[in-house]
């Protein structure tokens, strides 16, 4: 029997440490959209999304209540993009309207986001492939809630110097498109190596074509659980008790956000696929991965001794999350982004965090260099070499990494930009002033590393 | 059997008990278990209760008893079971 004691436990997680659901994401096939025709490929993806997650948001707001926790958002992520239009387009701006399409169902529907604008290009780019990530600043800029990524690596093809080559072009072009926004198209658009098929968060959420026709993945969260709880017990305790309690309160969020998943996939009718623990922050006080890193020891994120201690939590996250729940896949992990933690930013400001620590970082966390505004002046080369630095990184580790920069057009260092809600404020960050153009002009892809050949 | 787990919390005044339970007779809801202690000088009561003889939904049970703890100074939150048991017991 439930005792009074948990009871409050659980309802002290959820009233002041900002314990959430992060998202039900919904993910979709639209392989059997694909037609010749623009217009009829547009007409099908709306009727599908329409019908399959008409009950999406309204499912999530129930459990919420139900359950008493919050279900904060409730997104949609679909097949590549760049699959589904290859029959019939023929020219970037055919691409845009199946992103319009997008749009327009994910307003109807009331999902905040809808992932999937992506391609996946990591041996070679198919000329529908090209055709997408070309229309990707036109799409981003014309669109609200449709989210866009590009797989330019993995571990068993090498990584695509050329897409890399050519994101780094597509991400200047989407920040100068969003101009008058502070370039938040970028905000929207995230450069994978290793992506996932079955990533409930975005914005490199899409549903891989090893995937069923439907299916429920939720991302749970909970960063300001674990810093109250190691706040309230762990102060000057040894590594092995540290450990204990990060993997014990991964647990139980976990828990939640498992029986959360069950719960959607049965009233949606339809399987369930992930749970996907991550802590990912938010712009909230109290919500904060820094926060953690700073309880463990560490006067700033930044501070030697900070890779090691991201890494710990990172593995104690997965150890406790993988007892909790019968399926884990997504990220699952410590997300790390800049604009969206309040202590990063922190750390920022104090001149304690640069892009260069944070590529370390990456090394041991689930993703990326993520949400990182950079002066507006940044070279494509440079964003490329940032993409392929970040992409080697995944290659060789075996793990998912990410680029999600925002070279603001018309600001330098020392601005600030302001995304607002989720996304965020950031403090533009300082790149290496030296060239890399002449590596980036090179034609063709790195080779696979030797220890991917495991045949 | 539909457990769902009542809880109040706030400032410790006569007839909390007696006026929620007058609400779920009212409401045809049979408590199984109540237990109450005192936190950081917050009196907080938790009621074990079974909802599947009431008529009343799940959302109006919660908003009539969010109502009634407005009333008393109190938070009165009602939630489903499972998200307890799931999240204490492996």
């Amino acid at each position: 029997m439930i005792n009074i004691y948990e009871v409050i436990e659980t309802n002290k997680m959820i009233l002041e440490e900002n314990l959430d659901v992060r998202t039900i994401t919904m993910g979709v096939s639209l392989l059997d959209c694909a037609d010749s025709s623009v217009a009829k490929t547009c007409d099908c993806i709306y009727e599908k999304l329409m019908r399959l997650a008409k009950d999406l948001v309204k499912t999530g707001d129930d459990i919420g209540r139900e359950f008493g926790v919050p279900v904060v958002n409730k997104r949609i992520s679909i097949t590549p993009a760049a699959i589904v239009g290859s029959a019939c387009c023929r020219r970037p701006a055919d691409f845009v309207r199946i992103a319009k399409t997008l749009d327009r169902a994910a307003k109807r529907l009331g999902v905040n986001f809808i992932g999937g604008y992506s391609a996946v290009v990591s041996k070679g780019m198919t000329p529908a492939d090209e055709l997408l990530i070309r229309s990707i600043p036109e799409a981003m800029a014309a669109t609200e809630r449709v989210c866009s990524s590009v797989n330019v690596g993995s571990t068993k093809t090498g990584i695509d110097m050329d897409a890399v080559r050519l994101m780094g072009e597509i991400v200047k072009k989407t920040a100068e498109l969003t101009r008058d926004r502070d370039s938040i198209g970028c905000a929207k658009l995230v450069v994978l190596c290793n992506a996932p098929d079955d990533n409930p968060f975005m914005a490199g959420a899409f549903h891989g074509v090893s995937e069923g026709d439907a299916v429920v993945n939720v991302g749970v969260s909970g960063p300001g659980v674990v810093n109250h709880v190691l706040a309230n017990s762990c102060r000057g305790v040894g590594f092995e008790e540290l450990c204990e309690t990060i993997k014990r309160t991964a647990f139980k969020i976990t828990r939640v956000g498992q029986l959360v998943a069950q719960e959607a996939a049965k009233r949606l009718g339809v399987p369930f696929g992930i749970i996907d623990l991550s802590l990912a922050p938010t712009p909230a006080v109290g919500d904060s991965v820094a926060d953690i890193l700073r309880e463990i020891g560490l006067e700033h994120p930044g501070a030697p001794g900070t890779t090691a201690a991201l890494a710990l939590l990172n593995d104690q996250v997965k150890k406790g999350g993988v007892m909790a729940s019968s399926y884990v896949g997504g990220l699952s992990g410590a997300f790390i982004p800049v604009s969206e933690d309040q202590g990063m930013i922190d750390a920022v400001n104090a001149g304690a965090l640069t892009i260069e620590k944070l590529e370390a970082m990456t090394c041991v966390c689930s993703v990326g260099l993520d949400m990182i505004a950079v002066p507006g002046a940044t070279s494509a080369a440079a964003i490329s070499g940032i993409i392929a630095d970040e992409a080697a990184i995944g290659m060789v580790n075996q793990k998912t990494t990410a680029v999600r920069v925002i070279p603001v057009a018309g600001k330098k260092v020392g601005d600030t930009v302001e995304f607002g809600g989720l996304l965020g404020h950031a403090p533009v960050m300082k790149v290496s002033k030296f060239s890399c153009e002449k590596m980036i002009a090179r034609k063709g892809r790195i080779p696979a590393p030797i220890h991917s050949f495991k045949n | 059997m539909k457990k769902v787990i009542i809880t109040v919390v706030g400032k410790d005044i006569v007839g909390i008990i007696a006026k929620t339970s007058m609400y779920l007779y009212k409401a045809n809801i049979n408590i199984l278990d109540i237990s109450q202690t005192v936190v950081q000088d917050y009196f907080n009561m938790m009621m074990i209760v079974d909802c599947s003889k009431t008529r009343k939904s799940f959302d109006r049970l919660g908003a009539e008893l969010a109502k009634l703890g407005t009333e008393m100074g109190l938070r009165i939150r009602c939630q489903k079971s499972e998200i307890f048991e799931k999240m204490h017991r492996v």
